[in-house]
């Protein structure tokens, strides 16, 4: 049975044509819309480099069914940064080198992003580490994660983007 | 993943009807659900989703002095919730020791009661489980079973539930309210979930087509709410399911303990309320002697169901550490590390 379902992603609206219930949010951005940013790693809901934000939130998109999402708005990584100008999350990040192959980085800053907006922007250094747990980052860059957070969350404060 | 038919109900009466059918399965936060039929665990011929069902979404304080979840209210939510933290804190300290930020905003309290077991065996269609089929036997009994049950288990099914929620529930009493083709009922926690018998493997009350439509977390246990916590050993600080994990609850007053609830997770196929040990600590002194008296109580009929003897003792440490914990008092603001041994460690400095 096909399925007609329409998401707004990053502000654009796409209508998707699924030609059964299977396929999830993570596949429908990855291999329908060419948003390829979000990605692949366990497909189990373990690792969270599918992190993308539905409705504000932040959502492991490996366990979402895209044809549930039906008028959902979608923010993937694509989405954040104003033209040239990065997102704080994307900005500290680079600063404070959270990252090294940089695989699970678009699922680290999705994660970031909704933890940040989920937190009072007081989050301790053992909070960041806590809440960020769902994304694994196997070449180990957790210390430049956890201050790139931090860092963002102090930017945040002083009036940037959020 | 087999394919399957997808029907998405505006109505309860029409989820109900659609899920009757034989092979028909619900979906909600998917977390587990799909995580199971990607592995074939699972193969549901239909699933009725039920994530539009916005009545099924609501916190509501009754007359009764109790409070009704919706069953689809989300981890998340549920853990931020006001009328929980004030009234039922040591609930949202489980639902924030469980799990990850995104899965707590995808999961709903619903599914949480209907998690599956994580036991390797179960998740691999190619193992014997009878959890799979009824009579095809246990691969777990000679495996991987560090991690199995020690309390309530038969040679049918060595699994322990997984979640960290139904734990403070079952310690005090909530109610699972289900509706279903026969109509609507409350079931107790503690009736809710099956163990394991002679041939039949553990499982839920539910009935083919019957949803759960709330939660009940009783207005008695609001008494517990200056002294309840959840405390949960794991294998690694954040983000892994209880090796063994203890809700602890207590009502002091005149320097004795007027009341005391305990539960259990990560010992047996339910989430374990421990009456026995309970019962010792009615009318005691709240020390470290009454605690270890709870704790024995509690393992006094735990056995090993392999290789996993050392939990029955990790159990009995971690209950003490939970009742001295909520004797010590609910901590004022949730800590950053919720549920951890190690956030117990830093108040005690």
């Amino acid at each position: 049975m096909a399925f007609q379902i329409s998401l707004k992603i990053n502000g654009n609206g796409h209508d998707v044509e699924l030609e059964d219930a299977r396929p999830t949010l993570l596949d429908v951005l990855r291999e329908r819309i060419g948003l390829t940013g979000t990605k692949k790693g366990c497909d189990r809901g373990q690792c969270g480099a599918c992190t993308v934000l539905i409705d504000g939130r932040r959502v492991n998109s490996c366990l979402s069914l895209a044809v549930s999402l039906d008028g959902a708005e979608v923010t993937t990584v694509e989405g954040l940064s104003d033209g040239d100008t990065l997102h704080p999350v994307q900005a500290a990040f680079i600063e404070n080198d959270g990252f090294q192959c940089g695989y699970c980085t678009p699922g680290q800053i999705m994660s970031a992003v909704g933890f940040l907006g989920e937190t009072g922007g007081d989050a301790s250094a053992e909070a960041v580490r806590e809440g960020m747990s769902g994304n694994l980052c196997r070449c180990g860059a957790y210390a430049g994660i956890q201050d790139a957070v931090l860092d963002a969350q102090a930017r945040m404060s002083k009036g940037g983007k959020t | 993943m087999k394919a399957f038919d997808y029907q998405r109900p505006e109505t309860i009466a029409e989820a109900i009807k659609a899920a009757s059918k034989p092979g028909a399965s619900y979906y909600a936060g998917g977390t587990n659900l799909l995580d199971l039929m990607k592995v074939g665990v699972r193969t549901p011929d239909s699933l009725i989703d039920i994530t539009r069902l916005d009545d099924l979404k609501r916190i509501e304080p009754q007359k009764d002095g109790s409070l009704r979840i919706g069953a689809l209210v989300r981890n998340s939510d549920l853990a931020r919730n006001v009328d929980i933290l004030s009234d039922y804190p040591a609930i949202a300290e489980a639902l924030l020791s469980g799990a990850s930020g995104q899965l707590r905003n995808s999961a709903t309290v619903g599914g949480n009661l209907m998690q599956q077991p994580r036991c390797a065996y179960f998740y691999d269609p190619h193992s014997a489980c009878n959890l799979h089929e009824v009579g095809e036997g246990c691969d777990a009994l000679e495996g991987e079973n560090g991690k199995h049950a020690v309390l309530g288990w038969t040679k049918t099914c060595i699994a322990v539930h997984p979640s960290d929620f139904c734990v403070p529930l079952a310690a005090m009493g909530a109610r699972v309210v289900v509706d279903g083709p026969d109509g609507s009922r409350e079931i107790s926690i503690d009736e809710f979930y099956t163990l394991p018998g002679s041939v039949q493997p553990p499982g839920s009350a539910l009935k083919q087509g019957e949803i759960i439509t709330a939660i009940i977390l009783p207005s008695d246990a609001k008494r517990f709410a200056p002294r309840a916590r959840y405390i949960k050993l794991r294998d690694r600080t954040s983000y892994a399911f209880a090796i063994v994990s203890a809700a602890a609850m207590l009502h002091i007053g005149d320097g004795r303990i007027k009341d005391a609830r305990i539960a259990l997770g990560g010992v047996a196929a339910n989430p374990w309320r421990a009456r026995e040990a309970e019962d010792t600590l009615n009318g005691a002194e709240a020390n470290e002697a009454s605690f270890k008296k709870a704790a024995d109580a509690a393992l006094a009929d735990a056995k090993p169901s392999g290789d996993n003897a050392h939990k029955i003792e990790l159990a009995r440490r971690i209950l003490v550490r939970a009742l001295k914990a909520a004797a010590d008092g609910t901590p004022p603001k949730m800590p950053d590390l919720p549920g951890s041994v190690f956030a117990v460690g830093k108040e005690a400095r």
